[in-house]
């Protein structure tokens, strides 16, 4: 498990996204309306669209290539589909510092 | 405001107040408006109280037009005031409590009441017509203590009562003099269908029967026929017609026959004063329905803003029935004559019944039954009142005779189940079946939500209906309303106005005021709502980019595998060597791995990473193609007369001067155009949404093309001689679709669904005309360059960039 600083609060705008790339592996950041902080894989299950160029409806992400729609929290996709995508822990601190666990 | 004409209207209803609005566009400052409505409420649907009746809707949701809109509009509203007195020499009203009003112009829009039959008993406590909010309160209240409802009448009004009637748990019996349901509208076996549905919903008809006296102390106990036979009744709802209000007219010395006698002008017989709507009678005919009053309302309108107009000259009609599971249309003459022909289409399995009436090869009059589909394309083929030789049978059957003479029906029928229905979403007709059978589904947002057939592009959807009409049996009689996604169950026009009326700042508030089911919707409400906010007020909303889908965020189209095409905008398609050397450079300094021609004769770079856009565009230092958005895509011209032997016209400089025109348009979806410089049409224009082809000496303007999901050649718009015509009636056509289209809604389906008469008869009018084109460039001029933005603004920029890779902490 590793921890890391990745970005500030006011580095994503509210109901946006921002990425980064973990080795292999493509993060896709978000802020709720509400400014909490969200982190998945950036890979919808089922063709791979980013989801980070989605559009962020409430507490989910809508893939941009044919409407997926998946949970944040869960990383669950809602039916009539089905399927996964990893999430990660995120955390965020008194001074705005955002923090994601893989 | 000491220079303002003083204008009186008499009455609050729909046909009056707008011809108002209507005014008010036309010369906003030119009166000063004051009007005396007898109900407390502000104006509002008189035609949803059938709806209001059913359950579902209040009268807060029928409103037009709200307080706030009289005191926007400085009109002086008197609610809950009835006019007693006209003084047509010293021109003033004066009102039953008090308040007297001076007027240069007089409208009277005193509508109509029902016609309560003279009988005896009458006035009993119970006995009531069907015409007001106050109307269906007495229905509620009686439905709470009382079981007998009768309605007399078996027309619209009527059958719309009693279906409200059965809804509020009564016991409901139909009386009609007629033995035939809607006998003024449908002919004997459309009628005698529609009489088996209505039974089936629960209703009892007593037909034949004239009604002789209402008996019961003080309250109704029921009703005796003049054959001797009685009817119980705790409540009686009389609707056998309507009567149009006139004695304040006739007490004013004002010419009156069955209404108040008005010319083509709407003005009585008294100079400056007019009469509109219910109240009045126009070459003898005194209309009860919505679309002849807002005829004559327009007209008024122009009249008194002093723009020249023809008169009105009396409207054809249709009608539909507003009861839910069942399906009727008529219009025009519903029964044969002598010098007509009809031909009729009877299927009694599926309770299916049509009927055209033909004179002289041309259509006079239709009456559907079970399936109204076709009815709104009928009655626009009878208001042109072109022939249609030929063509009849086609137009009964929906397909040619003679070749694969297949019903719709045993068509979908004989479909293999692994036949492929939703082609976007690859959704069999099987899974359909399945979904509809063994699943439960009943409607088509169900099937939808079940396997996303009709998801995505929505051409399936008439399939789909079909389907689930041939599968779900009963079940899909009584289809819920859908609204325009999951979140809400308002439909398009219900959102428009509710917005109207409440005026939401933000997407979020909007979804607030109007109780949406969701808090931040989906992908389907949320672009919606930013549109239609934006074409309402395009000077003070500001533009949600986190409610527009990815491309129009990045403006670039994002392809499958997140990477983005660039198109830059060629204006006409016509470029210059510097121009391609520029993209040229450009598209190798970034590796754009493929270079396509567009089918819209422009250039594509496909394969772009999103976080090399800005630097791309910095370097292209050209505008935006809009490839990817809901707004104006590009111009696809030939080369015309520049070079063409046979071109007619400049169609290139046509090209260029429209897309600089209307580029950076927001429109309900996509907005392809073309101009051809002659009629063989290389440019392809009659696909288009605005296709031009360039003939001897002028223009033709066509609309509501398609080469794409639904594809259909335009329909001719007109024809003009100069290039300004041709913007104007473009910007014009545009304006009215950004106003009226749903959301995705391409032009070809809007043309369809409201016919191209409809959208002529307001684009013919050169100031409806002028003022839609100025509306369109009002909303323009808000428009910027986005690319331009982008490079200039380090907090739209920092969207396109990754964060830079982080360090671990531990």
């Amino acid at each position: 498990m590793t921890k890391m600083l990745v970005a500030h609060v006011a580095d994503i705008d509210a109901k946006g996204s921002r990425t980064y790339r973990h080795q292999e592996l493509e993060i896709a950041i978000f802020k709720l309306s509400d400014g909490q902080i969200r982190a998945v894989e950036n890979r919808c299950p089922h063709k791979g669209g980013k989801l980070s160029e989605g559009m962020v409806c409430g507490t989910a992400i809508h893939c941009p290539l044919h409407d997926w729609k998946i949970d944040l929290k869960t990383g669950k996709v809602y039916e009539p589909d089905d399927g996964c995508v990893t999430s990660y822990e995120t955390e965020v601190d008194a001074a705005g510092s955002i923090y994601i666990t893989i | 405001m000491a220079d303002k004409k003083k204008l009186v209207m008499i009455g609050n209803g729909m046909a009056g107040v707008r011809a108002l609005e209507h005014l008010l566009k036309l010369a906003p400052e030119l009166y000063e408006i004051t009007i005396f409505g007898a109900e407390p409420y502000p104006n509002y649907n008189r035609i949803m109280l059938s709806s209001v009746l059913a359950g579902g809707t209040e009268l807060k949701d029928i409103v037009i037009n709200d307080w706030n809109w009289y005191a926007e509009n400085r009109i002086a509203l008197h609610a809950g005031h009835t006019v007693t007195r006209i003084d047509t020499d010293a021109r003033k009203v004066y009102s039953d409590q008090g308040v007297e009003a001076d007027y240069d112009k007089l409208i009277l829009a005193t509508g109509s009441r029902p016609f309560m039959l003279p009988l005896p008993g009458a006035d009993k406590e119970g006995v009531i017509g069907f015409r007001d909010i106050a109307d269906c309160e007495t229905m509620f209240e009686a439905s709470r203590s009382y079981k007998n409802a009768v309605v007399i009448g078996g027309g619209l009004l009527g059958l719309e009562a009693a279906r409200g009637l059965l809804n509020l748990g009564m016991d409901v019996s139909v009386v009609h003099i007629s033995p035939n349901l809607m006998n003024r509208q449908l002919d004997e076996p459309a009628s005698k269908m529609l009489q088996k549905e209505l039974e089936a919903q629960g209703m009892r008809f007593l037909l034949r029967k004239q009604s002789e006296l209402i008996y019961g102390k003080k309250r109704v106990k029921g009703l005796r026929f003049t054959d001797g036979s009685e009817v119980e009744a705790d409540l009686i709802v009389m609707a056998v017609g309507i009567k149009p209000n006139v004695s304040l007219a006739k007490s004013a010395g004002l010419a009156v026959g069955r209404g108040i006698v008005v010319d083509d002008y709407m003005e009585t017989n008294v100079p400056n004063v007019y009469a509109v709507g219910e109240c009045a009678e126009h070459r003898g005919i005194a209309y009860g329905l919505v679309a002849p009053l807002y005829d004559q309302g327009a007209v008024l309108a122009k009249r008194l803003a002093g723009v020249d107009t023809a008169g009105y000259e009396g409207s054809m009609t249709s009608t539909k029935l507003k009861v839910s599971g069942v399906d009727v249309f008529s219009a025009g003459q519903y029964e044969e004559t002598p010098g007509t022909r009809a031909l009729r289409y009877q299927d009694e399995l599926d309770g299916i019944y049509k009927k055209l009436v033909i004179e002289n090869d041309r259509l006079v009059g239709a009456v559907l039954f079970g399936d109204t589909s076709d009815g709104a394309s009928l009655f626009s083929i009878m208001k042109k009142g072109e022939s249609i030789k030929g063509k009849e049978k086609e137009l009964l059957l929906g397909f040619a005779p003679g070749g694969q003479a297949a019903s719709p029906a045993s068509r979908l029928e004989n479909m293999a189940d692994d036949e492929i229905v939703c082609g976007c979403n690859g959704v069999s007709k099987g899974a359909i079946k399945d979904a509809i059978e063994t699943k439960g589904c009943s409607t088509v947002g169900e099937i939808k939500a079940c396997n996303k057939a009709t998801g995505s592009c929505g051409g399936c959807k008439p399939l789909v209906e079909g389907l689930l009409g041939l599968y779900a049996g009963e079940r899909a009689g009584e289809a819920v309303k859908e609204g325009i996604c999951g979140c809400t169950s308002l439909d398009r026009d219900e959102i428009v106005a509710g917005l109207k009326r409440l005026m939401p700042a933000t997407v979020k508030e909007a979804m607030l005021a109007l109780d949406w089911k969701q808090p931040e919707g989906c992908t389907k409400c949320r672009p919606s709502l930013n549109y239609y906010m934006g074409m309402l007020w395009p000077e003070r909303y500001k533009d949600e980019k986190e409610s527009r889908f990815a491309n129009e965020r990045y403006h670039a189209n994002i392809q499958k595998d997140g990477t983005y095409s660039v198109v830059p905008r060629i204006y006409g398609g016509v470029t210059t060597p510097s121009e391609l050397k520029k993209i040229a450079e450009v598209a190798e300094k970034y590796d754009v791995p493929l270079v396509k021609f567009t089918g819209g004769q422009r250039l594509d770079l496909f394969g772009v990473k999103k976080e090399d856009l800005p630097g791309m565009w910095e370097d292209l230092d050209m505008p935006s193609g809009h490839a990817y958005g809901k707004m104006l895509r590009t111009v696809k011209t030939c080369v015309g007369n520049t070079f063409c032997r046979f071109g007619t016209q400049d169609a290139i400089g046509m090209g260029i001067r429209l897309e600089k025109e209307f580029e950076r348009m927001n429109a309900p979806a996509k907005v392809k155009f073309a101009v051809s410089g002659c009629p063989r049409n290389c440019a392809e224009a009659t696909i288009k949404d605005y296709g031009i082809v360039a003939i001897d000496g002028g223009w033709e303007l066509h609309v509501g093309g398609n080469g794409g999901v639904h594809v259909r050649a335009t329909d001719l718009l007109c024809v003009v001689k100069t290039e300004d015509e041709v913007v104007e009636w473009g910007g014009a056509f545009l304006q009215y679709y950004r106003e009226n289209a749903t959301w995705g809604e391409r032009t070809s389906v809007w043309v369809e669904r409201v016919g191209l008469e409809a959208i002529k008869a307001v684009l013919d009018d050169p100031a409806e005309r002028k003022a839609l084109h100025g509306r369109i460039k009002t909303s323009l001029s808000y428009i910027n360059d986005p690319w331009k933005e982008i490079i200039a603004d380090k907090e739209l920029r920092k969207n396109f960039e990754a964060l830079a890779v982080p360090a671990p902490l531990n």
